[in-house]
């Protein structure tokens, strides 16, 4: 069964890579001619080109082995405390997004505890909350580490507020789902056992909302990265993998960047990955068998 | 509407107004300074002095939206169309486009950038690889979603591949469509603004925001987050609007009208 599931993802990564062969040396093949022609090198086959193409210093598109061995150099090689290190500006990133994701996610699980339960509050706010989602969020991001800035809130605090507020959203609407998902029949029966409105919460509506909560949890989990991500482009100083990228695309490093988009990428399936081990766990205590 | 429909509304719009309400006095009450936070007052007084600049900007934007949002969304139903007749490219993809979901794709904003320039393009292409893969993979679950009775039904009615395709299971993956469509809209708009934080012709609602918190203009950066917050909305209200005339039979539709 489990082969039988990776054998074709392996087959179609493979083949992604072969296509990113192909394309690297189709995308860099202009820019080496120029190389060439600058240097006064006619004497070039097409193998030499090609294999120009993949070991550029600054290829428009870098071959995958040169992100394997730029995340090399960064990350094994270089002393973690190093602001070199791809793993001292991951560490940052996952301080503000661990924090902001905190912040976020008990926010919004609060929230919808009050939506759920308030029948004044689910009427008036909860179509905001809806229509917050229209809205792209992010655009505040910039604004919001300069009004922190001003009450002299800087470092991981005003990125991980704007990776809260990303990841508040989406838990807020889950958990709304979530707690609300106990059926009628369910509802009725509670009626029927005299339960007061807290038992009710905890022995019915808490545990249906599981499979909701770590819905929202993962989708809260990567909009928090997303949030801290931006956030460290619009202020840069404190580095970050945000900051590796916006210094990559300043000077051109595009083997950087990519290897910057790696490690964020890395981090977040991580995240995510490890969310959903508590799933699988939780859901198996819980007697759901999948 | 009915008037049911409107009285539904009352109690939100009541919220939004208290709150309005509530900032400008607390604003204008304690003092606050403009750079923490401007009056709605001054950002409506901000708004209609600059509807120049914001019409350009807009302008701009709205481009690298609407030609990404086209094109992502349009790739992304061919591909799943395209792989739904192979089990085994679905169980390689699919993951795949699950795993891709989860990644801060925005941050491929400055290779784009790189690649397409500064216009409108790069953005465009931001937003194509931003869209892609929630269209992926919600059309693949839809393509899925008719029933076997209705497939049986179409195999007895001796129907070929494209007729299902056009009259049974396409029509049946509307729902899941939409809702990608829907996501979409706010994906974006997102793609777009970030993209424009990394390098753009000096016009556009991301290059806006990111100058005028340079130039500590804040009620300027209110004014262009009124605009952003408009158009996404409008943009998602379309969409929306257009679903409920395609899927009117869909369950979750003729429910609200009884």
């Amino acid at each position: 069964m489990r082969i039988d599931r990776a054998l074709p993802v392996t087959i179609i990564v493979a083949a992604l890579i072969a296509i990113w062969y192909v394309g690297a040396i189709f995308m860099n093949t202009p820019l080496q001619r120029d190389f060439y022609a600058n240097a006064g090198r006619t004497d070039y086959s097409a193998a030499d080109l090609a294999l120009a193409d993949l070991n550029m210093d600054r290829p428009k598109l870098p071959a995958p082995h040169q992100i394997v061995a730029e995340l090399d150099k960064t990350v094994l090689e270089t002393a973690p405390t190093s602001k070199r290190s791809l793993v001292y500006h991951a560490l940052i990133t996952l301080q503000e997004t661990l924090l902001g994701f905190a912040i976020g996610s008990t926010l919004g699980i609060g929230l919808a505890i009050l939506i759920v339960n308030l029948k004044v509050l689910e009427k008036s706010l909860m179509p905001w909350i809806v229509a917050s989602q229209t809205i792209p969020i992010i655009a505040l991001a910039p604004m919001i580490v300069v009004i922190l800035n001003q009450f002299d809130i800087t470092g991981v605090i005003p990125k991980a507020v704007i990776a809260a507020y990303l990841s508040f959203f989406p838990v807020t609407v889950g958990m709304v789902k979530g707690l609300r998902s106990p059926d009628p029949l369910q509802l009725d029966l509670m009626r029927t056992y005299c339960a007061t409105r807290a038992q009710t919460f905890l022995k019915l509506r808490a545990p249906a909302s599981a499979p909701f909560f770590f819905a929202s949890m993962k989708i809260g989990v990567a909009a928090a990265l997303v949030g801290a991500v931006v956030a460290e482009v619009t202020k840069s100083e404190d580095g970050g993998l945000g900051a590796r990228l916006l210094a990559g695309s300043y000077y051109g490093q595009t083997v950087q960047i990519w290897a910057a988009l790696f490690a964020a990428a890395a981090l977040s399936a991580t995240l995510v990955g490890l969310i959903g081990v508590a799933d699988r766990i939780v859901s198996r205590r819980m007697g759901f068998a999948r | 509407m009915s008037a049911r429909a409107y009285s539904g509304l009352a109690p939100p719009a009541l919220f939004g107004a208290g709150v309005l309400i509530l900032w400008e006095f607390v604003v204008r009450g304690f003092g606050v300074p403009v750079i923490i936070l401007p009056a709605p007052s001054a950002i409506f007084n901000r708004f209609i002095h600059s509807i120049p600049t914001l019409a350009a900007d807009f302008a701009q934007t709205i481009q690298g939206v609407v030609a990404g949002y086209a094109i992502g969304c349009g790739a992304g139903l061919l591909v799943a169309i395209l792989i739904d007749r192979s089990q085994f490219l679905q169980r390689g993809l699919l993951p795949l486009g699950n795993l891709v979901s989860a990644l801060p794709i925005v941050g491929v904003a400055p290779i784009m950038v790189m690649w397409f320039g500064f216009d409108w393009q790069s953005k465009a292409a931001v937003v194509v690889i931003m869209t892609f893969f929630p269209m992926l993979v919600s059309a693949v679950a839809g393509l899925s979603s008719a029933g076997p009775m209705e497939r049986d039904l179409m195999k007895t009615y001796g129907a070929i591949y494209w007729q299902t395709l056009a009259k049974l299971r396409l029509p049946a993956a509307l729902p899941f469509i939409f809702n990608a469509l829907k996501i979409n809209t706010t994906l974006a708009m997102i793609g777009a603004i970030v993209a424009e934080f990394f390098g753009t012709p000096t016009v556009g609602m991301g290059f806006r925001i990111s100058t005028e918190v340079g130039h500590m203009s804040i009620d300027m950066v209110w004014a262009t987050i009124v605009v952003a917050a408009l158009t996404g909305s409008a943009f998602y209200g379309i969409v929306a609007l257009i679903e409920r005339r395609v899927t009117f039979w869909h369950a979750s539709y003729r429910q609200r009208d009884a």
